[in-house]
């Protein structure tokens, strides 16, 4: 069905992103393997959203350079990327699903059928004849893991997913995304709430003014930081 | 038809011929409506969709041709259909084929333009999720017309409206034959002309009627649509 193509590894190197004359991301040299969850954190305005977008392909670099499993193609093939706030198309939550497969290449005649275990899997099965966006904040989130995981991913990027959701739907999309992991699809994930970083993160990649400050595994970086950034950041002072 | 007959008995009577200049107004202009949306909506979600020099030439171009005068296009219509025309060979001067290619040709603008406005602000939202999903440029058009397709029911509408209404391009490529190519607008003036102001005035309000039957009918679709899908 699909080409034995992989984007992982993900690889970046020396990248930079520079917008007018503001430096958005500053050379940063990154590998992404499959494994435990990666959580992407740092102050608002530290590039994660940014360097999410690269790493999906959906911005290029300024400086530096990208591949996705060696290759420098950044056509998303086994990526896909849930927005802080997703766009839902104009039709059904199922319609939303099957589009996604569709765009996949996902043969036409399995389609109803992987759309209607996507439903279930993110727990939408009931809602899956409503339009889309009548569906709360949290529903919307939840068919838009539905249509990533359409896509049959290795890689899934998400910015903030649970940044606008209240406690009960922040925690049954973690949920999903636990599952994902589980699965064996490698998470990256930006938040900026540090209960969350302890209950998913396999390991941290801290961010901060554009620069990535760390990288160490979750209970390291949340017990022992070692640069002063992501030491003021844990404490909880306002680092710019 | 008989002329002293008033307005209202005229309608209510069911006058045959008066029924007949009726369906021939509304065939017409529905027909240059959909041979407008099969160019005009294409071409509209392109050109919102694409980037080229001269892109903004040309939307700037579209946008005045939406106020084309009908005079000017059933003039030019008629020296290309008119005998000793380029062509004259498919002899459809005087036929309500060429009052469809008038109307469409007046009505190409206004759908495109509004299709491209419609698309491209749809496009600056939906741009992420659809690179994400690695939907190609065709696919991109499509989904960009099926889901904007309520908001695009005005373009429909700005586009039947203008057929509808129109009086000089009919008038000049379709030569108001009774009986053959007779609309209601070109009826309208003629009757007004000759002092008949009963007729006149009868075929005015059934336009009227029909136009806000139509844009009744649309209003009623979107708002249902926005119950529906948000």
């Amino acid at each position: 069905m699909r080409a034995p193509i992989s984007d992982l590894p993900v690889v970046l190197e020396d990248v930079s992103l520079q917008r007018g004359v503001a430096t958005i991301l500053d050379r940063i040299s990154l590998t992404i393997t499959p494994g435990a969850p990666t959580l992407l954190i740092g102050p608002n305005g530290s590039g994660k959203t940014s360097l999410l977008r690269l790493c999906m392909g959906l911005a290029a670099p300024t400086g530096g350079r990208i591949s996705w499993g060696g290759r420098s193609d950044p056509a998303p093939t086994r990526r896909a990327f849930v927005f802080q706030r997703p766009v839902m198309l104009r039709r059904t939550a199922s319609a939303n699903v099957t589009y996604a497969l569709a765009q996949a290449g996902v043969p036409h005649a399995h389609r109803p059928g992987r759309a209607v275990a996507l439903l279930e899997r993110v727990g939408l099965a009931d809602l899956a004849h409503r339009p889309a966006r009548l569906l709360s904040g949290g529903e919307q989130q939840r068919l838009a893991l539905a249509r990533a995981l359409a896509r049959d991913p290795e890689l899934l990027l998400l910015d903030e997913p649970t940044a606008n959701l209240d406690p009960a739907a922040t925690r049954a999309v973690e949920e999903i995304v636990t599952s994902a992991a589980q699965s064996g699809i490698k998470i990256v994930m930006a938040s900026h709430d540090l209960g969350q970083v302890r209950r998913l993160a396999g390991e941290v990649v801290f961010l901060a003014r554009g620069t990535l400050c760390e990288r160490a595994r979750a209970s390291e970086f949340l017990d022992h930081p070692s640069t002063p950034e992501a030491q003021a950041f844990l404490r909880g002072d306002l680092v710019i | 038809m008989p002329d002293h007959l008033s307005a209202l008995q005229l309608i209510l009577s069911g006058d045959p011929a008066l029924l007949a200049i009726v369906r021939l107004s509304l065939g017409v202009s529905l027909a240059a409506v959909a041979l407008a949306s099969a160019i005009g909506m294409p071409f509209g979600a392109l050109l919102a969709l694409t980037h080229f020099r001269g892109r903004a030439v040309l939307v700037v171009l579209l946008n005045a041709m939406m106020g084309l005068p009908p005079v000017v296009v059933g003039l030019a219509l008629y020296l290309l259909l008119s005998r000793a025309g380029p062509l004259g060979e498919l002899g459809i001067l005087f036929t309500p084929a060429a009052m469809v290619i008038a109307q469409t040709v007046l009505i190409v603008p206004i759908i495109a333009a509004l299709t491209r406005q419609t698309v491209e602000d749809l496009w600056v939202e939906y741009r992420d999720e659809l690179r994400a999903m690695n939907v190609g440029a065709v696919g991109r058009m499509t989904t960009l017309l099926w889901d904007a397709r309520f908001s695009l029911l005005t373009a429909l509408l700005a586009g039947f409206g203008r057929a509808a209404a129109e009086v000089g391009a009919v008038m000049i490529v379709g030569g108001n034959i009774d009986g053959f190519t007779r609309t209601m607008t070109t009826t309208v003036a003629l009757e007004t002309s000759k002092g008949n102001l009963p007729l006149a005035m009868g075929l005015g309000a059934i336009l009227i009627v029909i136009v806000l039957a139509i844009n009744a009918a649309a209003w009623g679709t979107r708002v249902w649509s926005q119950r529906v899908t948000g």
